[in-house]
């Protein structure tokens, strides 16, 4: 009979400090951003897909089309082409395609780059209506069309 | 038990004996993702669950021989997403055994910290998940405002929130800044007070101990034979953690308390887990203190190549062991990749156990397990 | 100004049914801006000032659904169970005393009349999740009823205690014997009874389980039975019973107001109106928002061991102290 006492009384009481904890928090400020409105900028190190980077000097790309990145790739979704012209010492990229609906973000590609010519965007709206947007990514043309969205809003 | 009761006042009135079968899944609110169990019900009891995974089954196992040692270490953040950490810390780890790789210290230090958060991380998600299906919608929000910090402090680290991926064959892919550190600290003072207020919201919850207390009992015995571990084992009374049976990195060094609870029902489960956090943060704090200066990546060769043999490594997950095992045929791709799942494990006991419960019961007891159902299937 | 009595009758049918339709869509918008407000987010906030006009939004599109009826269920009784949820709170809303003059009408048995509609309730939804012919929808309908009628029994004991004390069911009347400051509110009134407070709080939790109000929302345990006897209805079909989960907290809460809170009386003995019983309805609707937000559901045999095992027994020990004390001073 004590027993059952003290569980109605203590139990309630249970029931008023829970009540207590939530009313407390109805009076915090919010915790969450308004994201259509407002977005949060992207961490530095944020992995989004690769991006390839040109030399800001001569503006042509660093990547010299070894293949690196294919090889080092677990889901097989770069494919890259190269050539060598003339009188130039290095190979340079003619195609640069990444898959995307393939890619798992991992970075491997970025980490074996031995000419620091891939780089990690800072996209994460990657959402599209149709599938053939992402399936061949063409990155030589992206890069040269300067578009270099790191502003950390999100648009694709 | 209850159910016996109630079928012999059945039989008493005469009543006929009628059983159906009630599918709960692939899509229902209470197993978080796409795990069927097919229950045999005698009214609100159940009399037969029989799980049925493999509904998000990739073949990691598999993809495991088809790739090389490193282009697995992605997949192995992605089969239990939660505490992906941890499970890549199973593979470097086992790679750097069998290949005799050094890893400086400061990168052993450095996994210890992130392991552990991502553990607290992990351990948080099943809080707001198992309140969920208990019916108490707010805990899970608050878990998740917690929780957000933690992946916040990763992502700066690791650049990724869920998948990880952080860790590599001899060290860590990049080193942390002063920022994460300080963030970690002021992470921890954040969170003890935070955990205060769970004991007093929930644990202490009249309504959760009454839906906890005596449900859902798993004994050590049980738990052996079908291969639970983690809070699973630990909530049932046996201080199997494989930080101290089997340590590996740092663990050693750190001063920890395995929590043990000998009750071996779903409150035991539920305390062991919210210890558990506790003892992670302590865990971090240690480890940020003893921080040491130097490289996070050690001297690996190009190609890791494991000489032939058969290779095996634990690790202590949020869920339980995590090991796995790796036959080398000498080759540049593992010959095979076995996967010893702690959730797979869990929740193979839960036939077992849950025979002669009510419905709601047994999802407590089910969420009890902790399960994540691409852990189940991998 | 006296209408006469038919069109009387027909301005407080439009009355009673705008209340309870405006309260139900906008009680949705508070459930969730409360909720929203607990957990630390805006909640609605695009559609209209403070997502003002979610409600319309959400009504629109529940309209503009499909209504489906299950190819085995019974389709009568599919149809007909969502309009009998809703009829009764309308029904009980009739004898609900808003002002000292403003009310449908002033029954003598208005408190007995709350309870036999405040009934039909539960056997509307069992008829929803029986007709439905699913599983989940079967379950829900067992535990409702089974529910019910644990509850049923010391909200009455309890109503009868307070009966005892009003001397009247007529709701009008027991709030004008409550008149003159708040020491004269029911909930105070310790010389009938010492244990008066615990008989509002049973009273408050009879209140909660009878309109399966978390945490007793078993029938509707959406972690366990998915949405347990709503899980066949789509479009209107849910909306109505939706609604009415908010038209019947509406009553139970009215009802709390008027029998233990005073209804309209102003706490301070002056300047009493409408206003005082929006006021404390409102007070009470926002109490059950917040107990939903704060706990888990409670376990099945759980709430029935509560009910048998301690409300029942309590509730009874209040009436037989209730009756001696009465019959004492």
């Amino acid at each position: 009979m004590k027993r059952v006492f003290q569980d109605v009384v203590g139990g309630f009481k249970s029931l008023l400090t829970g009540m207590r904890i939530t009313l407390q928090q109805f009076f915090k400020k919010d915790v969450t951003v308004r994201y259509p409105h407002e977005s949060l900028k992207m961490a530095k190190r944020y992995r989004g897909h690769v991006v390839l980077v040109n030399d800001p000097e001569t503006g042509k790309s660093l990547c010299v089309a070894c293949k690196s990145c294919e090889k080092a790739c677990p889901s097989d979704c770069i494919v890259v082409e190269g050539l060598k012209r003339e009188g130039e010492k290095k190979k340079s990229v003619t195609d640069f395609q990444l898959d995307f609906t393939r890619c798992s973000l991992c970075g491997s590609c970025v980490e074996v780059c031995p000419s620091d010519a891939l780089e990690f965007s800072k996209d994460y709206n990657l959402a599209s209506t149709s599938k053939e947007q992402f399936v061949r990514i063409d990155l030589v043309r992206r890069a040269d069309e300067g578009k270099k969205p790191e502003t950390g809003e999100g648009q694709a | 038990m209850l159910l016996e009761k109630v079928q012999t006042a059945d039989a008493a009135a005469g009543a006929p004996h009628e059983t159906f079968v009630l599918n709960l899944g692939p899509q229902h609110p209470a197993t978080h993702g796409v795990l069927r169990v097919k229950l045999t019900m005698d009214g609100e009891f159940i009399l037969r669950a029989e799980p049925v995974p493999g509904y998000i089954h990739r073949m990691h196992e598999k993809m495991g021989e088809n790739r090389n040692w490193s282009q697995f270490l992605p997949n192995t953040s992605r089969i239990d997403y939660l505490s992906a950490m941890t499970y890549t810390h199973a593979f470097v780890l086992l790679v750097e055994r069998a290949a005799g790789l050094e890893v400086p210290p400061r990168a052993e230090y450095l996994r210890v910290i992130t392991s552990e958060l991502n553990r607290i991380s992990s351990h948080l998600v099943w809080f707001g998940a198992f309140l969920l299906d208990l019916g108490g919608f707010t805990p899970l929000l608050y878990a998740f405002d917690d929780r957000e910090k933690i992946l916040d402090l990763l992502e700066s680290v690791t650049g990724s929130r869920l998948t990880y991926c952080y860790y590599r064959f001899g060290g860590l892919c990049n080193d942390v800044d002063e920022a994460f550190l300080s963030g970690t600290r002021d992470f921890v003072a954040y969170m003890r007070p935070r955990l205060d207020m769970y004991r007093q919201l929930v644990t202490d919850n009249i309504i959760l101990r009454k839906r906890l207390e005596g449900i859902g009992k798993v004994d050590g015995e049980m738990c052996r034979r079908y291969g639970a571990t983690g809070p699973v084992i630990r909530g049932a009374g046996v201080p199997n953690d494989v930080r101290r049976v089997e340590p590996y990195s740092i663990y050693p060094e750190l001063d920890f308390r395995v929590p043990v609870y000998p009750e071996g029902d779903c409150m035991a489960r539920y305390l062991v887990r919210m210890d558990e956090m506790e003892q992670s943060l302590r865990m971090v704090e240690q480890a940020i203190a003893k921080l040491p200066e130097g490289p996070v990546l050690g001297k690996v060769p190009r190609m890791i190549k494991l000489p032939a043999g058969d290779y095996y490594c634990a690790v202590e997950a949020a869920r339980g062991r995590f090991a796995i095992r790796a036959v080398s045929d000498g080759k540049e791709i593992p010959y095979r990749l076995k996967l010893r799942t702690p959730s797979f494990c869990n929740l193979s006991l839960f036939e077992e156990a849950s025979r002669g419960m009510m419905l709601p019961d047994a999802l407590a007891l089910m969420g009890s397990l902790d399960l994540v159902i691409p852990d189940i299937d991998r | 100004m006296t209408l006469p009595e038919p069109f009387r009758l027909l301005a407080y049918l439009a009355g009673v049914m705008a209340f309870v339709g405006l309260n139900a869509a906008y009680l949705v918008w508070v459930e969730r801006k409360g909720a929203a407000r607990f957990q630390r987010r805006p909640g609605p906030t695009e559609v209209g000032p403070a997502g003002l006009l979610q409600p319309l939004a959400d009504a629109a599109k529940l309209l503009s659904k499909q209504l489906l009826v299950p190819p085995d269920a019974d389709r009568t009784l599919f149809r007909l169970a969502p309009v009998m949820v809703m009829a009764p709170a309308l029904m009980c809303l009739a004898t609900i005393p808003f002002g000292q003059a403003l009310g449908a009408r002033s029954l003598d048995l208005g408190l007995v009349m709350v309870f036999a509609f405040g009934s039909i309730n539960v056997m509307a939804i069992m008829l929803g999740g029986w007709a439905s012919r699913n599983k989940y929808a079967i379950i829900s309908a067992a535990r409702i009823v089974s529910q019910n009628v644990a509850y049923e029994i010391p909200m009455m004991l309890v109503v009868i205690t307070l009966l005892m004390v009003t001397g009247t069911t007529n709701l009008q009347e027991i709030v004008e014997g409550q008149a003159g400051g708040f020491w004269r509110w029911n909930v105070f009134d310790l010389v009938a009874n010492p244990l008066m407070p615990v008989t509002f709080v049973i009273y408050f939790i009879c209140m909660l389980a009878e309109t399966n109000r978390a945490p007793f929302d078993m029938a509707e345990a959406e972690s366990e039975l998915v949405a347990g006897a709503f899980t066949e209805y789509a479009g209107m079909g849910f909306g109505v019973f939706f609604m009415a989960e908010y038209a019947n907290i509406l009553v139970g809460c009215s009802l709390g107001a008027i029998l233990f809170l005073g209804g309209w009386q102003s706490p301070f003995g002056v300047f009493s109106g409408v206003g005082w019983f929006l006021l404390k309805l409102y007070a009470l609707v926002f109490t059950v928002v917040w107990v939903r937000w704060t706990f888990p559901r409670t376990q099945f045999y759980g709430l029935l061991n509560l009910s048998w095992k301690i409300l029942i027994p309590v509730s009874l020990g209040i009436l037989v102290l209730t009756s001696v004390m009465l019959k004492l001073f």
